[in-house]
């Protein structure tokens, strides 16, 4: 019979031992506060700063300045000028610069009806920054047309984000990573806790109480439960008031937060289980982990990646607790999330039942 | 009262035959040693004994259970001290013996059982920087947790300085005064010699010799009588270090055999 005391003393023990070693201390609660702390700096704070693009005005009539001041002004490039005596495209290319501007000479004078003049970009084909330059220039040519021809705009462009709000990086790296801590912590420590217990034959030990590896194993899951939850709260508190994120905390969330966990005790002991060595269960968990870790939404939507890894994320378990967590906390999305929460549950209960059933506290 | 019955035990690993078909009684009340070199088939007995292993063939009965069918129960009677026990590396000895009282669910005075097994001067030293003689006694400690009728101590000395060691054969003494059945495993010979009612010589998988030790010396002993009884170097080593009975500095009167 299940007794609750027995887990509970348990659990004291298991977490005192937690926080008293310092690995565990910092991988507990300061972990997820750098983490968060590091991407949110990378991914927050401006990074979509204005394209650097080297110019050259050879005009010398007021239009060519005109021009470079309407780039200017539209916030996505910025002109740096460079003399008119060296060649801008060895420039660019000896400066790494992805994007030059040519202004010919006698722009302003050529401007007239029934004349042609170019104004030539130049960009690098693999840089994506080129295409926005020349949409920009091509705006701007546009606007230059239509005011020469004494016309105005006819046909315009309205642009509307499809979501109500509007959400930033940092709002899609908090679940991410709040899935990512969820994994590693858990994961890491029961491969290690379970393969070293049973070289040392601690569990042996353990199987001389009354303990029984059912009640064993849950007290694990109570920890790394509370666990995830402290990390959950701290990495929402600082990307909310460091990075500004928009993420919603509701109830919603803790079923993520109970059964993630409850997976990853379960798989963590699973592999430390079947496999020989402390080594070949270490080996082991990082083939399960890597892959998981990172394509699994956790840095990067998985949008972003191409069509057959994107069905292949789609097998990996932490996939559903990140998206889950991305229709909790950014979307607002509830019945996708229930389904991901179903997905979860039942690999986590077969995930389970097979780690007590491998686990063996003595041997035959 | 036998505590312990064992009938024609086998248990074998692949070609290697561990345990060969043997047979032993322990008495309640006394100390019964199984002597043998490493690899003796020793400690899989014990196992077996305990309800760790599964044997092959034979009758095993420990306090009138199989220890297989009913480990579980069985180990709320009895008491071990693994080979190579071990703990949580930052847990204190009290606190281990909290942890065990609550698994077992029962009420200890653990400042009690600390002094019953010479500790109480580190009850509050993280399990890590206790010394290996400091350890086999926190792993003692827990094993009375539950106030086991037989216990089970599994080379409980081996590693340890001759000081220590002599230490944990005064507590081994003391729990012997108690009416406690105790089964120790040891490679010492002196040991065996000195705390064991009854000895079984075990060697590669069989028990080549039993009995009381006196009856073994005579049955197997040259008949030759030493005149002069000499020092070992061991007491030599002993007396030049320091009393024989302490946990860290904390002198204990010597058990008085």
């Amino acid at each position: 019979m299940v007794s609750f005391k027995r887990i509970f003393a348990d659990l004291s023990v298991f977490r005192r031992e937690y926080l008293r070693n310092r690995t565990g201390f910092f991988f507990a609660l300061v972990f997820p506060v750098i983490l968060i702390l590091i991407f949110g700096a990378i991914f927050s704070g401006g990074s979509n700063g204005p394209i650097a693009v080297y110019a050259q005005n050879h005009d010398s009539g007021p239009i060519g300045a005109q021009f470079i001041h309407a780039m200017n002004s539209t916030n996505v490039t910025r002109i740096f000028l460079l003399p008119n005596n060296q060649s801008l495209t060895q420039y660019l290319q000896s400066n790494s610069g992805d994007v030059g501007l040519y202004i010919p000479q006698n722009f302003s004078s050529s401007l007239r009806p029934g004349n042609h003049v170019n104004i030539t970009i130049y960009s690098n084909p693999s840089d994506t920054s080129g295409q926005i330059v020349l949409g920009v220039a091509n705006g701007v040519v546009n606007f230059l047309n239509l005011r020469l021809a004494n016309s105005s705009a006819i046909v315009g462009l309205q642009s509307q984000n499809v979501v109500s709000k509007s959400y930033s990086y940092i709002d899609f790296l908090i679940p991410g990573l709040i899935g990512f801590s969820i994994l590693t912590s858990p994961m890491f420590s029961m491969v290690n806790i379970s393969s070293e217990y049973k070289k040392s034959k601690f569990f042996k030990q353990l199987s001389l109480t009354p303990l029984t590896k059912g009640e064993w194993l849950v007290s694990k899951v109570i920890w790394y439960v509370l666990l995830s939850i402290i990390s959950f709260v701290l990495m929402t508190l600082f990307g909310t008031f460091a990075f500004h994120a928009h993420v919603g905390i509701n109830a919603a969330v803790i079923p993520f937060l109970v059964v993630g966990p409850l997976f990853f005790v379960s798989l963590g002991m699973l592999v430390g289980t079947v496999t020989k060595s402390v080594e070949s269960a270490g080996v082991i968990g990082n083939i399960i982990t890597f892959p998981m870790m990172f394509l699994s939404g956790t840095f990067f939507p998985i949008s972003l990646m191409p069509t057959y890894l994107q069905a292949f994320a789609h097998v990996l378990p932490l996939f559903y607790l990140i998206e889950g967590l991305n229709n909790v906390m950014v979307y607002s999305n509830y019945s996708q999330a229930v389904t991901d929460v179903l997905v979860l549950v039942v690999i986590s209960a077969v995930v389970f039942v097979l780690a007590v059933r491998f686990f063996k506290w003595r041997e035959d | 009262m036998s505590a312990i019955e064992v009938q024609s035990l086998k248990k074998h690993y692949g070609h290697l035959m561990a345990v060969d078909d043997i047979s032993f009684s322990v008495m309640s009340g006394e100390i019964f040693s199984l002597l043998g070199p490493n690899g003796a088939g020793k400690t899989t007995t014990v196992e077996i004994l305990e309800g760790l292993r599964q044997r092959d063939s034979g009758e095993v009965q420990v306090l009138g259970m199989d220890p297989w069918k009913q480990g579980y129960n069985l180990h709320l009677k009895i008491g071990v001290i693994p080979q190579g026990f071990r703990f949580f590396d930052k847990s204190t000895p009290r606190e281990a013996l909290k942890y065990y009282a609550d698994l077992f669910n029962v009420k200890v005075d653990p400042d009690q059982i600390l002094r019953e097994v010479i500790l109480e001067d580190s009850k509050d030293v993280i399990f890590e920087n206790l010394s290996g003689g400091q350890k086999q006694k926190v792993g003692l400690a827990l094993a009375l947790v539950n106030t086991p009728e037989l216990l089970f101590l599994d080379e409980p000395t081996t590693g340890l300085d001759p000081q220590a060691r002599r230490t944990m054969w005064h507590v081994i003494q003391e729990l012997k005064k108690q009416g406690r059945t105790i089964l120790l495993t040891t490679h010492y010979l002196e040991e065996a010699q000195l705390l064991a009612d009854k000895v079984a010589i075990m060697n590669k998988g069989k028990i080549i010799a039993a009995g009381s030790p006196s009856e073994l010396i005579e049955k197997y002993g040259s008949g030759k009588r030493q005149v002069m009884v000499s020092d070992t170097l061991e007491d030599v080593f002993v007396k030049l270090v320091g009393a024989p009975i302490e946990d860290e500095g904390n002198v204990v009167k010597p058990a008085v055999s």
